[in-house]
């Protein structure tokens, strides 16, 4: 046995101890071999590692054999209430393997009849080779059973999931929808698809489907009665940013998305971009009071139409004469605005704008959201234009997010579809004097000018109406608006912005009214508030108490027979 | 055991009592859980690219009684045979391998095979094992005067043989063989400086070819940074692993073979564990490691140079093979083609593997007084 086993300790025996090259080679020797026995160790943990911790690695796996064993199903999407705005109902899908099946005209026809297929084409379907072929995806039970009475060899059931939207299409521009793979293709599905399709934990919006389906009935009447194209609708906590309602019309089914036509996908309230109107003269006169160029006393001379080298800008409500600044903005003058404009500068409204959020893609959790259209260069005519809302698209969303931050008190916060758990920090853009003088304004608009329709019982609501002429062709055209009313309530203290726009409303017959803002949106408005401010626990105000009226009274400097005088509202 | 008696002298007689049972043992396991796990993972290759069923599965067969011929007929062989035989095999490989350029067939943008009445066979497969005696012989090779030629002999063979296989272009190889006689170089005394130099040298070729060639590059990119790319195979290879568990989904029943291409070759290691789990996977780097440890061990009580250098260059090839695919399917090093030795689809690494454990069986056996060989 000498000298058999390797490490024998007699080996050394039949050798003269001498160092040699041999002796050198076999201490190197045992270095490669510990080497390799390190090596093989290292695989050998690597297996435990990959074996006992599959939890982690499978995360960074993303899913595409269609019959996975280990199957996660897509997380639920609730409202801030918990609703159940998305879910998963477990189907079974049918796939064959054509190589096992006999008579495959035979087995064709009698599937075609279950499924309502063309039996041509599944029959040439089953004459290819490769072993797996989805034949109809997410059976009903009835049609599962049905297949299953065949017994046909080479026919199989998978058990998948499928999404379903038990609300329909009430939040349709929200959600989005998946594919039949259950991978998001629009909306939040599209957005979060990663963490929707990993975490397995709901999605809580801050989407209040109570408060959604109040808007998108009114929204919806509104549309119908004046035979107009399409709508958009906003609910905004102005406190935070969370949007409690987004409403875009038409909207679709997210449960049969392929039948949707491109027209019906599109998010008027996030991707599309207008020039909104006489909404944006709350950011006008904010600009010029934050400027101090005006004060609530001051005012301008709107006798003679501006004109400059290319168009003349007009009154729509004309007094030609000396207006204060509340009648600038009561009347919704054109000539005021673009005079506080211009003493405010070009260079200090775009700055304005800028920190307003109008000149940049807001952020918002959607992949559907549009950039603004921003002159370049902006010019002195466009700094006139902007003034009184044209020559500047946006989305509604910016606006209403623009808005909440001059009515709150003087702070922007960015929108979102999800509740915020902390408390928000955000920017401010206008004094908080400023925002009360403001607020007087939108009452004032509300109780005394173009937007009373908005006015709803036992609410204060201020708001502001916005009339655009749209783009047709290359020229505005006066037949073709987009009718829109933005408010805030309670306006002494607000808590909600709601905004209502109606794309293209066309005048009832038999009437004189002009499809405007204040004739079409501020109803809608109005209606929404009425309906939702005891849903969402806001308190019923008297007007007529003191201390109310103390704070939305206002002064208004207007010309009697002449003269200067002061009246209160 | 008792088949051939002690005393019997025949060749047979005596081959069974000096050669390394164990190390037999060891290899045929290896054989029959290479044909189960070829059983397990070619059919539905074979089936995705329109071969009969168990077109591999019979290709693997037809091999393997040739390869099983190769071994039992080398591990018969004296060390002197086995030098005579790599050298000749060594030339005509070599010879073989540069005819490749010429007259080569091209399979999946290398060309590495040459076509033979009906079958192809890859002749750098051969270059393999028999570059290894080769070398192990030049290494050994006593001093002359004050130079060294058996070392500056295969200093230039094997830049001739890296160049070749680079050319190919086999990127695999070439690390393999040089790898290889890197460890063997080491083994045969370089000097540390050395030791050095050609580690540097190795790190500078490896960032070389990270810069110079964008296949290695993106695989590498690809390694660290899985998101960085296409990291289709390695994820599915790990999801397998994860699926298997540890006593496996059952023969037949993993998903894994039908999304990956070289399921039958290089990711054969990921089916064995989501089929049979992690006690079989580990059973299976367990025989590699005992088969080049205990090769080693032998190699140790060698008092002849030629054959300890030979014997731990043909077993680190060997196990640097295993340990390359094995790692690959892990996600432990950057992806490389190689096949897990005995167990992955393929007759040229099949007999070329057959060969390398063939002369090792044979360099191990025990001889007495035996050692005033060359």
């Amino acid at each position: 046995m000498i000298g058999r086993h390797p490490f024998s300790p007699f080996r050394n025996r039949r050798e003269p101890p001498a160092p040699t090259e041999v002796d050198l080679a076999r201490n190197r020797l045992l270095i490669a071999a510990g080497l390799t026995a390190a090596a093989f160790t290292l695989v050998a943990f690597r297996l435990l590692d990959v074996i006992i911790m599959p939890a982690t690695q499978s995360q960074k796996v993303e899913r595409s054999i269609p019959i996975t064993k280990h199957y996660v199903s897509r997380a639920d999407i609730l409202d801030r209430n918990g609703r159940i705005m998305a879910t998963n109902l477990n189907t079974a899908s049918l796939y064959a393997n054509p190589n096992l099946i006999q008579n495959k005209a035979g087995v064709a026809a009698k599937l075609a009849a279950i499924l309502n297929l063309n039996a041509a084409s599944l029959a040439e379907q089953f004459e290819s080779k490769r072993p797996f072929l989805w034949i109809k995806r997410h059976l009903t039970p009835k049609q599962k059973y049905a297949v299953n009475k065949l017994g046909i060899p080479g026919l199989d059931f998978a058990n998948e999931q499928r999404r379903v939207y038990p609300l329909g299409s009430l939040a349709s521009h929200v959600l989005g929808f998946t594919n039949i793979d259950n991978h998001g293709l629009k909306g939040i599905e599209n957005k979060f698809n990663n963490t929707l399709s990993n975490s397995g934990k709901p999605l809580r919006l801050s989407i209040d489907v109570r408060v959604q389906n109040i808007m998108r009935e009114a929204l919806l009447n509104s549309i119908n009665k004046f035979h107009a194209i399409g709508g958009a609708g906003l609910v905004l906590d102005a406190r935070n940013g969370e949007i409690l309602s987004m409403v875009s019309l038409p909207d679709f089914n997210p449960n049969l998305p392929r039948k949707a036509k491109n027209k019906v996908l599109f998010n008027r309230a996030t991707h599309g971009v207008y020039e909104m109107g006489s909404t944006l003269k709350i950011f006008n006169t904010a600009m010029a009071l934050e400027h101090e160029k005006i004060t609530m006393q001051s005012g301008y001379d709107a006798t003679k139409p501006i004109r400059t080298s290319k168009f003349v800008i007009k009154d729509y409500h004309a007094k030609n004469r000396w207006l204060s600044i509340p009648e600038i903005f009561m009347y919704s003058s054109n000539i005021g605005s673009v005079k506080m404009a211009m003493d405010v500068g070009r260079v200090a409204q775009r700055k304005f704008f800028k920190r307003l959020g109008l000149l940049n893609k807001p952020q918002i959790e959607l992949g559907e959201v549009g950039k603004p259209i921003v002159p370049e260069p902006w010019n002195d005519i466009h700094s006139m234009t902007i003034s009184y809302g044209h020559g500047l698209a946006i989305s509604p969303l910016q606006l209403v997010a623009g808005v909440a931050a001059v009515v709150n008190g003087g702070v922007l916060y960015t929108p979102t579809l999800f509740q915020r758990t902390r408390l928000t920090i955000g920017s401010r853009v206008i004094s908080k004097e400023t925002s009360e003088q403001v607020r007087r304004l939108l009452k004032l608009v509300v109780s005394h000018g173009t937007g009373s329709l908005a006015a709803a019982k036992g609410y204060l609501v201020g708001g502001k109406t916005g009339t655009a002429e749209k783009v047709v062709g290359r020229e505005y055209k006066r037949e073709a608006l987009l009718s829109s009313f933005i408010a805030a309530f309670p306006i002494n203290a607000p808590k909600y912005v709601v905004f209502v726009m109606i794309d293209n409303p066309v005048a009832i017959k038999g009437t004189r009214h002009r499809p405007t803002g204040g004739w079409v949106a501020a109803p809608v408005v109005g209606e929404v508030i009425s309906r939702i401010g005891p849903l969402l626990g806001v308190k019923p105000i008297n007007q007529n108490d003191p201390s109310v009226r103390d704070q939305m009274t206002i002064r208004v400097l207007t010309m009697k027979s002449g003269e200067k005088r002061l009246v209160s509202f | 055991m008792s088949a051939f008696s002690r005393t019997d002298t025949s060749i047979l007689g005596r081959w069974w009592w000096t050669i390394d049972r164990w190390m037999i043992a060891a290899v045929t396991l290896l054989i029959l859980v290479g044909l189960v796990l070829i059983l397990a993972a070619s059919p539905s290759v074979a089936e995705k690219l329109k071969y009969p069923t168990y077109h591999f599965v019979q290709r693997q067969l037809a091999f393997l009684p040739i390869a099983i011929l190769v071994m039992v007929t080398s591990s018969m062989m004296s060390p002197k045979g086995i030098r005579r035989t790599a050298i000749i095999l060594f030339s005509i490989s070599l010879f073989l391998t540069v005819l490749t350029y010429f007259f080569g067939i091209e399979i999946k943008g290398a060309q590495r095979w040459i076509g033979f009445s009906g079958f192809s066979i890859q002749p750098s497969e051969f270059i393999k094992p028999s570059f290894v005696v080769v070398s192990a012989w030049l290494f050994a090779m006593p001093k002359w005067s004050k130079y060294n030629i058996g070392h500056l002999i295969c200093i230039t063979l094997y830049i001739f043989v890296a160049v070749t296989l680079l050319l190919q272009p086999d990127l695999g190889m070439a690390i393999v063989v040089s790898t290889v006689w890197c460890v063997q170089f080491f083994i045969a005394g370089l000097p540390l400086i050395w030791v050095m130099v050609f580690l540097l040298t190795g790190i500078g070729g490896t960032v070389g070819a990270y810069l110079l060639l964008p296949h290695v590059s993106s695989r590498i990119d690809r390694f660290i940074d899985p998101s960085a790319g296409d990291t289709f195979q390695i994820s599915r290879s790990l999801q397998a692993f994860g699926n298997g568990g540890v006593f496996g989904q059952g023969p037949g029943e993993g998903s894994v073979k039908s999304v990956l291409p070289d399921a039958h070759t290089d990711f054969i290691f990921a089916v064995a564990g989501e089929e049979f789990g992690l006690i079989a996977c580990l059973i299976i780097v367990g025989l590699f490691a005992f088969v080049v440890l205990r090769g080693l061990a032998c190699a140790l009580r060698e008092d002849n140079l030629f054959i300890l250098l030979a014997v731990s260059g043909l077993l680190t090839q060997f196990g640097l093979q295993a340990f390359v695919n094995m790692g690959s399917t892990l996600h432990l090093i950057p992806t490389k083609g190689m096949t897990l030795p005995f167990i992955s689809y393929g007759g040229s690494s099949l007999v070329g593997v057959a060969l390398c454990m063939g002369m090792v069986l044979a360099l191990t056996r025990r001889r007495y007084g035996a050692r005033g060989l060359a």
